[in-house]
């Protein structure tokens, strides 16, 4: 008695984790996957099989460039979360001696975490918007004479937001790879004769790859998803296909919305999985 | 595995590969000061082109940053490091002519073998067709050959160490600083080693400064030994001389196997050589002991090394002029040599005895036994400090 129970331990251990997995994850993603085939006339949708939806998508030049969209978003805010979490990840790991310091600048990374989301943004209107803080300085210190439209709803401004937003989760693993480099490392690339610049084309920039490609992976998700910044910060007027899922939501487009569900999904995991092909992040685990 | 033994057996055997022009390295009341915490403290040392220096010491006695601060990876506080006929202080590492072969080797795990040897040569922008030949020479030499395209990792700890000496070696320094190049490889592995390090700075024909904390890699290895504690010099010597006569307390201990007793000096007689000093110590008796610097009424001690010492029984007839009563405590059987732990039955402190172990086998002497311990005046050495 006592022996079967043991056996099955491991197993009833997991099995809530399991049921949660199943009931909020697997069963969500199978249903949307069905739906998606499902028929629909304007109206109403109907069980079925249909590759209309699909084809929908695909022919549409409104969906084909919201798509183009929200890659242009990804890989501008990729590109500035990496740019800007490098040189802060750096100077927390390599100028940053004491353990406490390193936890008290990594507080203040989580600041733009301390308020609600859409406080945060509500917030960024005032500073961007034409009679705002940033527009008042501008023509303060006399760099421009009429206010600057650009910095409010605008794909400046979603940019701005999601980059604000993330940059904290490009710079979690570069430090965590950052702070793994054996400093006698880069003794011993200056005992050979490299340059600063050197020490980090050839050593830390190899090294630190496995935390560019966590960093990029939690990035690209987080912003091909996005819909709520998108639809804040440019005011309605840039797209997304998280905002177009959601409009199709609101409309009752199941079926639809469903099916750009399901090539987001496939679109981000192929992202993901190109990253993990090029770059070993095992070590990093 | 079979490659692993044709290459243990080429290893170290190129002679044909040219040996480099050895610089020396002086240093002039260098000190290194973290904040308020002083880690070498106006060190003066003077190693000659071409030696084999051991910096030996406990950890935390700045051996090792005075090792860095040759390499140039620490900057001196004040002081000078002169190598050859160049003040280098202000030098970046790569111009002072040295190389470094780091504790645990710091090999670039994402590089190969042969771009980790290959580095040196790249960053000081050699031609790719010379730096091929250079870096197949060099692999040739440590016997790693067929590995070149392997990561570290791949590697074992004693072929990692080749990898580590031959990146550094690749760029022909004058001088190359080894830090406890032997500390991460098993036993057996360290005394081939040993070997192996010291054929291969003859070949060189460089100057070898090591790291090391251990006394038995500083005697088979060096010309010279640089004992240090605490920042600062103990003794500078050959190993022979760090061996028979250690100059103070500290060295004494650190080599290992004397008997250290500490006393007040009573009388001093000059000598020709060495004065012969009278030594009182608490409990135990006045002892007779040869030395220099002892003025009466100073504190001092005198060392005698525990295979230099006699164990009789009681009833002996005579007795050497330096003698207390032990008990044996403990017999310890080593191979070659017996080690009998004593204790000194007036004060319960602990000695040591050495004896050939055919010699201890020779004598009814047994555990537990109370006998007498004694030595020769010429064997106490006195240490001022």
């Amino acid at each position: 008695m006592l022996k079967s129970w043991k056996s099955i331990e491991p197993y009833l251990l997991v099995t809530p984790q399991t049921l949660v997995f199943l009931l909020f994850l697997v069963f969500p993603i199978a249903t949307i996957f069905i739906v998606s085939f499902w028929e629909f006339n304007g109206y109403s949708m109907t069980p079925g099989f249909t590759l209309e939806n699909y084809r929908n998508i695909f022919t549409s030049q409104v969906s084909l460039a919201t798509y183009l969209n929200t890659f242009k978003f990804v890989g501008l805010v990729w590109f500035f979360t990496l740019v800007i979490g490098f040189p802060v990840a750096y100077f927390l790991a390599f100028y940053i001696d004491s353990l406490r310091w390193q936890i008290i600048l990594f507080l203040v990374c989580t600041i733009p975490f301390w308020t609600s989301n859409i406080i945060r943004m509500i917030s960024w209107i005032p500073f961007l918007g034409r009679e705002g803080l940033l527009n008042k300085l501008l023509i303060g210190i006399g760099l421009t004479e009429q206010p600057i439209d650009i910095f409010l709803f605008s794909d400046f401004a979603v940019v701005l937001a999601m980059v604000h937003l993330y940059t904290l989760f490009m710079i979690v693993p570069l430090f965590n790879s950052l702070m793994r480099i054996d400093r006698n490392l880069i003794a011993a690339a200056e005992d050979a004769g490299a340059s600063g610049f050197q020490v980090f084309k050839e050593v830390i920039l190899p090294l630190s790859l496995p935390g560019i490609a966590i960093g990029s992976i939690f990035v690209v998700t987080l912003t091909m998803g996005e819909f709520v910044t998108v639809r804040l910060m440019s005011g309605g007027q840039a797209a997304s296909v998280g905002y177009l899922i959601r409009n199709q939501i609101g409309s009752l487009q199941y079926p639809l919305a469903a099916a750009n569900a399901v090539i987001l999904l496939i679109v981000t995991l192929a992202i993901i999985f190109a990253i993990l092909r090029t770059i070993d992040i095992r070590k990093e685990l | 595995m079979i490659t692993g033994t044709t290459q243990q057996t080429q290893a170290f055997s190129r002679p044909d590969v040219a040996s480099v022009h050895a610089e020396g390295v002086v240093l002039r009341s260098l000190t290194k000061k973290y904040g308020s915490f002083v880690a070498v403290e106006n060190i003066n040392l003077d190693i000659p082109a071409g030696s084999y220096c051991c910096l030996l010491g406990p950890s935390g006695c700045g051996k090792t940053t005075t090792l860095r601060m040759i390499a140039g990876h620490e900057e001196a506080t004040s002081g000078d490091i002169v190598i050859g006929d160049r003040r280098v202080n202000d030098l970046p590492p790569a111009k002072r002519n040295t190389a470094m072969v780091f504790q645990n080797y710091a090999l670039f795990p994402h590089k190969t073998v042969r771009q980790n040897v290959e580095f040196g040569l790249k960053m000081r922008g050699v031609k790719v067709s010379d730096r091929a030949q250079r870096v197949n020479e060099m692999l040739e030499v440590v016997g790693l050959s067929q590995f070149g395209d392997r990561k570290p990792t791949m590697l074992s700890g004693g072929q990692q160490q080749r990898v580590a000496l031959a990146r550094a070696l690749v760029t022909r320094p004058q001088v190359l600083l080894l830090d406890e190049p032997l500390s991460a490889l098993d036993e057996s592995l360290r005394v081939k080693t040993r070997g192996e390090l010291r054929k291969l700075q003859r070949q060189f024909g460089m100057t070898f400064i090591q790291v090391t904390h251990a006394q038995d890699e500083a005697f088979s290895l060096a010309d010279q030994i640089v004992v240090m504690d605490h920042g600062h010099i103990d003794q500078i010597g050959t190993p022979a001389e760090i061996f028979s006569t250690p100059a103070s307390r500290f060295v004494a201990r650190f080599v290992g196997d004397n008997n250290i007793f500490v006393g007040r000096v009573t009388h001093v007689t000059p000598d020709t050589q060495a004065a012969l000093i009278q030594l009182e110590v608490d409990k135990l008796g006045t002892f007779l002991c040869r030395g220099q610097a002892a003025d009466v009424g100073m504190t001092a001690a005198c060392s005698v090394r525990a295979d230099r010492m006699v164990l009789k029984p009681h009833t002996a007839d005579s007795h050497t002029p330096n003698h207390i009563a032990v008990r044996i405590a403990a017999v310890e059987f080593t191979g070659y040599v017996t080690r009998v732990s004593l204790v000194l039955e007036a004060t319960g402190e602990e000695a040591l005895y050495k004896i050939r172990t055919e010699d201890w086998m020779a004598q009814p002497l047994q555990e537990g036994q109370s006998v007498v311990l004694g030595w020769s005046t010429e064997d106490c050495i006195f240490l001022s400090h």
